[in-house]
């Protein structure tokens, strides 16, 4: 138990650093969580309406979108082998892969939205108070849940983002990676969150 | 256990003088006794100005109709004094003041795992604090929902709801930074030597409270951003108009919200099991019994939640199994009671003040917790719900609970955080006072309660008019037993006799270090052999 000895200033605990970044992601599945039971529920006793408003949604953007994710993942899990294999150049390319991913998903995501908007869908709008209360909920939660989601998107980049920042600066090399391995696995939750929101507002119609 | 005692080679935690200056060395330190010292300060101010909301509506309830304010002040008052207690006092009190201060010394370590995510925390405790407390100043008058912010009247009512509501989900932030910061520092941090079954029941009861604070605040987190959206976007989860279910935000913001009883009191057991030991001058009575208890009820306490809502409308087999598994929880509860009175029997007591308020606790205690139990058989709580009778239960188990061992902590520990020891007859008078204020101030309501007159309501009919000025005239008494109090722990910081590392003979280890710590605590991290309570 020798890293119990050192000076307060100087102590690292890579193994305790990850241990409190999975506790902090079991909060993220419950804060999803919540937003999950809110859809059961409504879906539950509203599955007519549910399956028509599904039908709206654009299939195809989704499993592009889902495709995005899935390499972006990859992509960050492969960031986090180059770092150990000392390859500090290979570790920023796919780190700036991620990124750009990351950025497409939201691109994606922008039309996806702007296109329903100029629909008329989106909450508080003339179309919607003339739907069912079954499609109203639906689009509800499609809005806070994906809405929820973009924003995980945004600062999982904005995360990376900074660790890049210490790759630059050599803060993050081979024997002192956890900080880059936490991002990686808060891409992952993310990326986890986005398969379940995925069948349930696209697929299952 | 280390025995030798580490007098004053190294500065303490008080004078450390580090990269800042002034009131920056406060609020920027990431030292684990100075953020516990800030908590202690910040809740101090807004416990007396909540107290006070409390006296005055006491005040208010001395005679039937219109006494001192309005009915909508009276909402007001209410709301503001549950949210500030709930939000900003109970559920992070003791872990935030007592375990920021002691877990770390009190398992061998110099600090919490994560220092700065420990500072931040108390950063977003202040932001969540002001951004809740600025509903009583800005837009359209102060939120009336009280704090349940139940729907759909909360995003009905034309009160400024939002910042309310928006603060108590950013307070969520800084209690889950605490408990994650804490399980971490217990699984990586303990001293050699210091296995699970060698850990004091303080810190024991400290993990109990993190895995609730971890896994039960998003879901009132989500819940209130769901009210958030729903005032702003026109969402509707919950409002029936737009297809919401009311009855789903019940259902979401108690399972978020009974855990958050076992945060409050959790802590509160964690403290007595640490005040008993040492007064008695003997092992605690079944250790392994108050652990496992501790564990039990932070479980089953995730699966209680509906018994706030029985006559919300719920099925009946949802009915049964919430009261019968109400009734489950209180068997831990009662498992630790025998144990702390099974610790007294034949011991050589030292009665001192800290013990004294462990003595009250465990009297208000139990009334809290067997007032409990008439609450959550199903026939007896149809008649009571929504009546003064709970409002009293809740302050015993609450205010009795947790705010008795709030203060029985910090009379037990003070000499250890400020190097200084308060005037101990003071000390007793002012808990004499306070005990019979506040059995004065709430007994009453129990049998008001019966008798059916409702709570939160700022007006009463004339066969209620007895009990209340009863009640009113103790909460008068019990306010000025806690002036007694705090103008003494106040004036003792600074004209206190100095203390010695252990004034009262404890075992344990932060008993082992000087009085007040240094930065580090430890000079040396000692190896732990012993049981923490070994006394003959």
């Amino acid at each position: 138990m020798n890293d119990h000895q050192v000076h307060i200033d100087e102590h690292r605990d890579d193994e305790g650093a990850k241990t409190g970044m999975w506790i902090f992601i079991f909060t993220e599945l419950l804060l999803f969580g919540g937003l999950f039971i809110a859809y059961s529920v409504y879906r539950y006793l509203n599955p007519l309406a549910f399956h028509l408003a599904a039908e709206e949604l654009d299939t195809t953007l989704g499993t592009i979108n889902t495709v995005i994710l899935l390499v972006s993942s990859m992509t960050i899990a492969m960031s986090i082998s180059a770092i150990q294999y000392k390859n500090k150049k290979l570790t920023l390319i796919l780190m700036g892969i991620t990124l750009l991913l990351a950025l497409a998903f939201m691109v994606n995501k922008y039309f996806e939205w702007s296109g329903k908007i100029s629909h008329g869908i989106y909450p508080g709008s003339m179309t919607l108070q003339e739907a069912s209360r079954g499609e109203l909920l639906f689009f509800g939660l499609y809005y806070a849940m994906t809405g929820l989601h973009a924003l995980h998107i945004v600062i999982g980049m904005a995360f990376i983002g900074y660790v890049m920042h210490l790759v630059v600066k050599n803060e993050v090399q081979h024997d002192n990676f956890a900080i880059l391995e936490n991002s990686g696995l808060y891409w992952h939750l993310v990326d986890l969150i986005w398969i379940f929101l995925f069948p349930l507002f696209y697929l299952i119609t | 256990m280390s025995e030798a005692v580490n007098q004053h080679t190294e500065v303490s935690y008080l004078e450390y003088k580090g990269r800042f200056k002034g009131l920056f060395a406060w609020i920027f330190s990431t030292d684990h006794k100075r953020i516990g010292l800030l908590y202690l300060y910040s809740m101090l101010v807004l416990f007396s100005v909540a107290a006070l909301l409390g006296l005055a509506m006491k005040i208010e309830l001395i005679a039937p109709g219109k006494t001192i304010m309005d009915a909508q002040t009276y909402n007001s008052f209410f709301t503001l004094h549950g949210i500030t207690m709930i939000f900003l006092i109970v559920v992070p009190g003791l872990p935030a003041v007592f375990g920021n201060f002691f877990l770390p010394i009190m398992i061998g370590a110099k600090d919490v795992a994560f220092p700065k995510l420990n500072l931040l925390s108390w950063w977003i405790y202040i932001i969540g604090a002001f951004i809740a407390l600025s509903a009583q100043f800005i837009g359209d008058g102060p939120p009336d929902t009280g704090w349940t912010f139940y729907a759909p009247y909360s995003f009905r009512t034309g009160t400024n709801m939002l910042p309310a509501v928006t603060g108590a989900f950013v307070l969520g932030f800084s209690s889950i930074a605490t408990g994650i910061n804490f399980i971490v520092t217990m699984h990586r941090m303990r001293a050699p030597g210091m296995s699970w079954m060698k850990m004091p029941l303080f810190p024991w009861a400290l993990y109990g409270t993190s895995w609730i604070q971890v896994l039960a605040t998003p879901i009132v987190g989500v819940t209130l951003l769901m009210i958030v959206l729903e005032r702003t976007m026109q969402i509707g989860f919950f409002d029936p108009a737009l297809g919401g279910d009311p009855i789903l935000y019940q259902h979401l913001f108690w399972i978020y919200s009974h855990p958050a009883v076992y945060i409050m009191i959790l802590p509160a057991m964690g403290v007595i099991s640490e005040i008993i030991p040492t007064f008695a001058r003997k092992t605690i009575f079944g250790y392994k019994a108050i652990v496992v208890s501790t564990l039990a009820i932070a479980f089953v306490g995730y699966f209680v939640w509906g018994h706030h809502m029985f006559t919300s409308g719920m099925s009946g087999t949802a009915l049964y199994t919430f009261s019968i598994l109400t009734f489950f929880v209180a068997i831990p509860s009662a498992i630790k009671i025998f144990n702390w009175v099974a610790t007294l029997h034949k011991a050589s007591i030292d009665i001192q003040t800290p013990f004294l308020w462990a003595l009250c606790f465990l009297f208000v205690f139990m009334v809290g917790g067997l007032s409990g139990m008439v609450l959550g058989a199903l026939s007896t709580n149809v008649h009571l719900h929504d009546t003064a009778f709970v409002v009293a239960h809740f302050h015993f188990i609450v205010f009795g609970g947790t705010g008795y061992a709030f203060f029985g902590a910090i009379h037990y520990w003070y000499p250890k955080m400020f190097g200084k020891m308060y005037d101990k007859s003071w000390a007793n008078i002012g808990l004499a006072i306070f005990f019979t204020g506040f059995n004065i101030l709430y007994l009453p309501m129990f049998y008001l309660g019966m008798t059916g007159m409702p709570r939160r309501y700022y007006d009463y009919v004339d066969e209620f008019h007895g009990p209340n000025i009863v009640s009113s005239l103790g909460a008068l008494l019990m306010i000025s037993g806690l002036i007694i109090i705090i103008t003494n722990l106040v004036r003792s910081a600074k004209h206190g006799v100095p203390a010695e590392a252990d004034p009262w003979k404890g075992k344990t280890l932060e008993w082992t270090v000087a009085s007040p710590p240094s930065l580090e605590n430890f000079e040396e991290i000692p190896t732990v052999t012993k049981h923490p309570y070994g006394y003959e």
